[in-house]
């Protein structure tokens, strides 16, 4: 039914497998006392190369593969490009912050490459049990990533509780695909939206949809699911912390758009509710619990969470505008987190000695650049203008205010003036002149890798805040490809056709 | 129409199914002990797994039943990185009580 080859459906994720296991394998044949520096920028080189492929699949005809499975659309290809960025600017960070002696630093790099393929393929899985598998790659390699630093006593711990309460949210994700399986007779995403309408138990698809909102809410950390995140952002290593508070975020993000928007577009006068209630919990407590932090990585994990509620307004914009302005905040929020996070991880250390707001005093004085970057990007998490973060608000609230969710926009932008009182109280400490008698900490070394990876934040925050047009038009098409499916264009022998759903009725 | 029809109504394995989901989500909340909160979890999974085989012979739908496979295989894969975890938790702290894994306050 489609003109190319399956193979080219999931490029990305092909090149990005390949990479790992090539990671791997040499890593494994290198003789122990060699670094295993270079492994990163192989990763990093086989990451721009998926990236490079997630464009090229622009080309290609849009459609489905391998028996329906995957998607390739203008929607994947704009997540593809946001996660593969996000995995590079995450490995760079690593090649220069993973202090030399590290174990297994090869596995590491490998990980971060596996854990993208999940990431990639969540995005495009139009096909429940992809759409399982891939959150399990992505998860499995965090869960690991998280406890790398496995010396210290809040590695291990940070992990077990992102494990289990990971696993917990994922059995959630799994009884609603079941309760959907048993409501249509399919798992397809094109199949259950056609046959969810009009199937017999309707209360078995409500159930559904709720249990499955419940797993990815989990996955995206808003409230009442947000428990875990402060504690997993604490303990975990600081790169890894700027990979996970991004990339499966957002994949988790574009599974929602796919699941609200794709599969139960009928029930809007269900989740949409839901959502704004959630929308309001989580940026309200998000931004009242960072008040009170003193710890950097805590403080933003609350922002974190303040940020998804912000995101979760887009959903209540109407069809292609929601969409598109929840696709627009998820590249202008990886830009600017990726990048704080950075920082963070060059400030602390990978050791995390200086995470306390107070050991940031004077990071102006001493080391300028990281000083005004940091400054920088915390600007634009308060959302100021010519940055990401003020056009990524205006789209998401916009959007709400065009769904009729006047109240959420209002309750947004008071709470977008509460940030800024935790953001200004970290970037007024770090313009600080130094104390008299504080001991001087070592000086944050910047090298090429971590420069390159701060670099590419700050020219995607820019560009976002700047001249947001070339994005936004990405996010309007990709909300274009999710609203009308290829299923109603261009197969036939797809959902559209009813001779395609199950007709059997039960014995 | 084959003897399970008869014998038991479908809808008694989607209730048992249910049942064993929702003890899985207490024991996940009331359990003190690290394995048995890991152990609840694999109960929901294969709670799921029981419901999916019930739907399955519902629809006549081989999918479902394909379905349980895959979700076998990948908690399996996912108790080896638990245990792991779990094994760095207890090398770490010496304990494996959850109460007592609080370096962090939640």
């Amino acid at each position: 039914m489609t003109s190319v080859p399956d193979i080219y459906r999931i490029l990305p994720e092909f090149i990005l497998t390949l990479t790992g296991v090539a990671v791997m394998l040499i890593d494994s044949s290198l003789p122990p006392s060699w670094s295993r520096r270079y492994l990163g920028f192989l990763a990093a080189i086989g990451t721009t190369i998926a990236l490079w492929a997630s464009i090229l699949q622009l080309e290609f005809p849009q459609g489905t593969g391998f028996f329906q499975t995957v998607e390739t659309s203008a929607f994947t290809v704009f997540f593809h490009v946001l996660i593969c960025g996000l995995v590079l600017v995450a490995l760079l960070l690593a090649i220069d912050t993973l202090p030399p002696h590290t174990h297994h630093q090869g596995e590491f790099y490998a990980l971060i490459v596996f854990g993208a393929v999940g990431m990639c393929l969540l995005t495009s899985a139009v096909e429940l049990l992809l759409v399982f598998i891939a959150l399990e790659i992505s998860s499995i390699s965090t869960y690991i990533l998280a406890a790398y630093r496995k010396q210290t006593g809040r590695s291990p711990e940070a992990a077990i509780k992102y494990f289990l309460l990971g696993s917990f949210a994922t059995a959630f994700l799994l009884y609603g695909i079941a309760l959907v399986f048993g409501a249509t007779g399919t798992t397809q995403i094109y199949e259950i939206a056609h046959l969810a309408p009009t199937a017999q138990n309707h209360t078995l698809v409500i159930a559904a949809l709720a249990l499955m909102l419940v797993g990815i809410l989990f996955k995206v950390s808003a409230v009442p699911f947000h428990v875990w995140t402060p504690d997993v952002y604490e303990g975990a290593p600081s790169p890894v912390v700027a990979l996970m508070s991004t990339a499966p975020k957002i994949a988790a993000f574009a599974l929602l758009l796919r699941v609200v928007y794709e599969m139960f577009p009928d029930l809007r006068s269900l989740w949409a509710p839901l959502l704004w209630i959630v929308a309001v919990l989580s940026m309200t407590v998000g931004n009242l619990a960072a008040l009170r932090q003193q710890n950097v990585k805590r403080m933003l994990a609350y922002s974190a969470i303040a940020h998804a509620g912000y995101l979760l307004a887009a959903f209540a914009g109407i069809g292609e505008v929601g969409i598109a302005a929840a696709a627009f905040y998820a590249a202008a929020y990886a830009a600017m987190n990726v990048g704080i996070f950075a920082i963070i991880t060059l400030v602390a250390g990978y050791d995390e000695q200086l995470s306390l707001i107070d050991d940031f005093r004077g990071l102006v004085y001493r080391s300028p650049l990281l000083g005004c970057l940091l400054i920088f990007f915390l600007i634009s998490l308060i959302g100021i203008p010519f940055t990401g973060g003020f056009f990524g608000k205006f789209y998401a609230f916009t959007a709400a205010v065009g769904g009729g969710a006047i109240a959420l926009a209002i309750i947004g932008l008071l709470n977008s003036g509460l940030a800024a009182g935790y953001y200004l109280r970290l970037a007024l400490v770090a313009a600080q002149r130094p104390l008299a008698d504080q001991p001087v900490p070592r000086k944050p070394e910047v090298g090429v890798a971590v420069g390159a990876a701060l670099l590419l934040a700050v020219i995607a925050t820019l560009v976002l805040g700047i001249i947001p047009g070339a994005t936004l038009d990405a996010a309007q098409s990709a909300a274009h490809t999710l609203q009308a499916p290829p299923a109603a264009t261009t197969s036939p022998t797809s959902a559209a056709s009813p001779q395609a759903a199950p007709l059997q009725s039960p014995q | 129409m084959s003897l399970l029809n008869h014998a038991i109504p479908l809808n008694w394995y989607l209730l048992l199914s249910a049942v064993l989901f929702s003890l899985g989500v207490i024991g996940f909340l009331i359990k003190r002990n690290l394995i048995t909160v890991f152990m609840s979890i694999e109960l929901m999974l294969n709670a799921v797994n029981l419901t999916f085989v019930t739907f399955a012979y519902q629809w006549n739908a081989v999918k479902g039943q394909i379905f349980v496979f895959f979700v076998m295989m990948v908690a399996a894969a996912e108790a080896a990185v638990g245990l792991a975890i779990i094994i760095a938790v207890f090398r770490a702290r010496g304990t494996l009580a959850v109460d007592r894994i609080n370096l962090m306050k939640l």
